[in-house]
């Protein structure tokens, strides 16, 4: 009768690291439609997130889903009685080990965990950041292993022993017996003294602003909004993985534009015609007052179905031209979900002339683009970098 | 803790062995080891192997069951007990004393079958761990070789996890060498002496096909790829060794499930009762028995249809026990059900045959007089082995191209057939070479196919 050695190792640690891989694979797999799931887009970055994920399989020769089994009554059955519901072949039905069937479970995630496993596979550089922004925010500390000197709080008491012990075996090995009596002790020595030592890099941080605009018109409705918001938040999502401050602008405009909180910004619809120009002078105004380009780095994306006055459209062009300017990255995209037809009296035809290389208009059609169309817009500015065509 | 000291449990446990002693019971030299929720759930992702090789498939197991713990789907068991000799078991930390002394009692029981029932014979268990922690060792040595390492065995594994289960069904048939096959085909194929010759017709004599390999349809998928690719490395050939190996160690744990845990959970019943608890202890032994034995309506516990068949067993015998003796030592979950679960047992019990009728689970015959056998038989399907599919080698060079030739049995049951799909990938990785696979899909005989070009399906 013995307890079992806490002091034992994790041994089920690797192989669990290696699930959570082979896990972390499949979701990456089907990420443009795990993201596209409406209860993920808009969530606080620390709440958990469910999302489905089809669980590893491990496949066998096994009888299919209609093989009769023999359960046990309450004394009554009767044929033809329900005794249940089918089970979603659940694991462990039988010894044969996994049930066959659709093994989708619902998996808890972390915003923060699924957000970098999104990006992971975008390889992204770094986006480019002018050298006034950064700010040596942060000291990150590291434990980096053992020195003989330290401070009394880092002293590690398992090593220090283990040395006294180490020194112990030496001494009696050269004497050849024990140590005379209990008396006779072998007290620490200084040189038993391990310290863990510890190294802090500092880290380079800056701010970056996310400006979303969208056209709350009355063409917008739920669907295009939807649609909207999941590229809003995939690039909310992101700037904040690259910068330590993030603060977030909602314009919404129709043929006037003005500043709304996030609520607003998604839920309340609006009316009449559509003025693109009138966002982008907000947007430039906000820029002015409050995120000078030589403090912030500036992400702007503007979400619309297209409709512009045609009077509005050299206005909208030249307030386009000075907010690429200013910004590190401008995105236009257009939300045309019963598909491309009115391809020429877009505004995507306006914006050809908008020769910035920072810009980058593209078009969503349903949910299922969301993703590649924002790997394509952040492509852009990947593209912008000297030093990646270089490395390309 | 609980409400115990390590004494206390020594204290009971000398106790309850004198009990072991008396009642006839005859269990391999025992350690406990007291673990805590997390180490019974790091035990139970492995089986309760102490040392065991590394692969991903146990850490899902492990998320699996901590996530069912945790949400509190299903509780932990109270205790795992290990086929080797000496036996391990794992005793929960949080458990009671009343709870211990169950467990330790329960433990000897299912120690008690390992050593004595027929079909644990092959299991070595004096070497068992020790071959378990070698086989580890070897495993972590492919991984950690650089010209393996992990990218190769993980798949290779994955592999061989596909196809482990089936192999021979029956450990009391001896596995014959093909030559020893050949030989057993050719006398069988000569007709018997038969001293009225003169008045029957003469027996024709069908020569066998001596040329087949192998020579009879073979049950071990993993040794019979590893005895005949010989494209396969060292250790590929190795793995397969392992991963049988382990297959072959549990197979009888999983053919005697429901004997065995009837009989554990009859021997600590009687113990316990032998041992003439204290009232408060009794009372506590009570509710539990009963949580752990009771019947689970719509499903099938069997602790408690073993228990209540050696129940009825133990009312035949007076006095006289020998009976339950001799059935535990010979008995699997087929036989001993299909000798001891009688109409009476079936109708007390209940037992119905449950059949999925579009989103729901309907019982389709119930164990009445015209239908109980039919109830039996489906029952007699969905235990132990029963319950995977059997396939086997039945030529290793099919069309003379060294494709490999597999058969399913076809007993009324379908396979599944994605499930069949990549599963024939597994063995196609194995094989090396294509692998085809006769079976039958609602009612027609059809040849899967896994190549180069990938899997395919044919009427035969």
């Amino acid at each position: 009768m013995r307890t079992s050695d806490g002091e034992r190792s994790d041994r089920s640690a690797t192989d669990r690291k290696r699930h959570r891989e082979k896990l972390r694979a499949s979701i990456r797999e089907n990420i443009a439609d795990i993201i596209a799931e409406e209860a993920i887009i808009g969530r606080d970055r620390d709440r958990l997130v469910k999302i489905p994920i089809r669980g590893i399989r491990e496949f066998r020769f096994v009888f299919g889903d209609n093989t009769p089994g023999v359960a046990q009554g309450d004394g009554s059955t009767e044929p033809g009685d329900v005794v249940g519901q089918a089970q979603r072949s659940g694991p462990g039905t039988g010894p044969a080990g996994d049930a066959p069937g659709d093994e989708t479970y619902e998996t808890e995630i972390s915003l923060d965990e699924l957000t970098e496993i999104m990006f992971e596979d975008l390889e992204l550089p770094d986006l480019e950041r002018r050298a006034m922004r950064e700010i040596v925010s942060d000291h990150a500390a590291r434990r980096k292993g053992y020195r003989r000197v330290g401070i009394r709080i880092r002293l590690d008491k398992r090593r220090t022993a283990r040395e006294r012990i180490r020194r112990l075996v030496v001494h009696r090995g050269r004497t050849g017996n024990e140590l005379a009596s209990p008396e006779q002790r072998l007290p620490f020595h200084r040189e038993d003294l391990t310290f863990r030592h510890v190294t802090s890099t500092p880290r380079d941080d800056s701010n970056a602003v996310v400006i979303c605009i969208m056209d709350t018109s009355g063409s917008m409705d739920t669907l295009k909004k939807y649609l909207a918001r999941s590229f809003f938040f995939l690039l909310h999502r992101f700037i904040c993985t690259r910068y330590r401050a993030v603060e977030i602008v909602f314009i919404a405009h129709h043929t006037e534009a003005r500043e709304v909180s996030e609520d607003d910004f998604f839920h309340r619809g609006e009316s009449g015609g559509t003025m693109i120009s009138s966002g982008y002078r907000k947007a430039l105004e906000a820029i002015e007052t409050r995120y000078h380009p030589s403090l912030w780095n500036i992400y702007v994306f503007h979400c619309s179905d297209g409709d512009n006055f045609e009077s509005d459209n050299p206005s909208a062009l030249e307030c386009a031209t000075r907010l690429a300017a200013v910004a590190n990255l401008f995105g236009y995209g257009e939300i045309k979900p019963g598909g491309k037809r009115s391809y020429e009296s877009s505004m995507l035809h306006l914006f050809r002339r908008l020769d910035a290389s920072n810009f980058q208009a593209l078009v969503i059609t349903d949910r299922t683009e969301v993703w590649p169309a924002f790997r394509g817009f952040l492509a852009r500015d990947r593209a912008a970098l000297p030093s990646e065509e270089a490395r390309d | 803790m609980g409400d115990w000291t390590i004494a206390d449990l020594e204290d009971w446990d000398a106790r309850i062995r004198a009990k072991v002693e008396a009642f006839g019971l005859h269990p391999y030299p025992q350690d406990f080891e007291i673990s805590d929720a997390e180490e019974m759930l790091g035990y139970m992702a492995y089986s309760g192997i102490p040392s065991h090789y590394g692969h991903w498939s146990y850490g899902k197991a492990f998320e699996k069951l901590r996530t069912l713990y945790a949400h509190g789907v299903s509780g932990l068991p109270y205790e795992m007990v290990i086929n080797a000799n000496p036996s391990i078991a794992y005793l929960m930390r949080d458990n009671s004393l009343c709870l211990q002394i169950l467990t330790i009692a329960h433990v000897y029981g299912h120690s008690d079958f390992f050593r004595e029932n027929f079909y644990f014979r092959a299991t070595d268990a004096t070497n068992a761990l020790s071959s378990f922690r070698a086989a580890a060792r070897r495993v972590r040595g492919y991984v950690e070789d650089p010209s393996i390492g992990a990218e190769r065995v993980e798949p290779f594994l994955d592999a061989a996890h596909g196809l482990s289960l089936h192999i021979n069904r029956n450990p009391s048939v001896p596995r014959l060498r093909p030559g020893e096959e050949r030989e057993r085909l050719l006398r069988d194929a000569v007709a018997p002496p038969d001293p009225w010759a003169s008045l029957h017709q003469p027996h024709p004599v069908v020569m066998p096909d001596l040329q087949r390999n192998p020579p009879s349809p073979v049950d071990d998928l993993l040794l019979f790829v590893r005895d005949n690719n010989p494209y396969l490395s060292e250790w590929e050939r190795d793995l397969l060794t392992v991963v049988d190996a382990q297959a072959r160690y549990f197979q009888p744990q999983i053919d005697t499930k429901i004997m065995n845990e009837g009989w554990a959970s009859f021997w600590h019943r009687e113990i316990l009762r032998a041992l003439e608890l204290p009232p408060g202890l009794h009372l506590e032994f009570l509710v539990h028995h009963n949580q752990v034995v009771r019947p689970h309506p719509g499903g099938l516990n069997p602790y408690h249809l073993g228990l209540e068949i050696w129940d009825t067993l133990d009312a035949r015998c007076v006095g006289d026990r020998s009976l339950l003796f001799e059935v535990r030592r010979a008995e699997r979950d087929v036989s001993f059900l299909r000798r001891f679960l009688d109409a009476d047992l079936m109708r007390k019990l209940d037992l119905f045959e449950v059949d999925q009728r579009g989103e729901q689970r309907v019982a389709s015959k119930v164990s009445s007089e015209d239908d109980w056998e039919a109830v039996k038989a489906t029952l007699l399907q969905n235990v132990g082995s029963a319950t995977i599919p059997v396939i086997r080698v039945v030529d290793a060079d099919h069309g003379g191209s060294r494709t490999l030739l597999l058969h399913h049995d076809h007993d009324g049951r379908e396979l599944h057939l994605e499930y069949a799909e990549h599963t024939l990938a597994h063995a196609y990785r194995l094989w090396g070479r294509p692998v085809l696979l006769a079976t039958r899909l609602g009612n027609k005989e059809m040849l899967l196919r896994r190549d180069a070009e990938g899997f395919s399906a044919a009427p035969a």
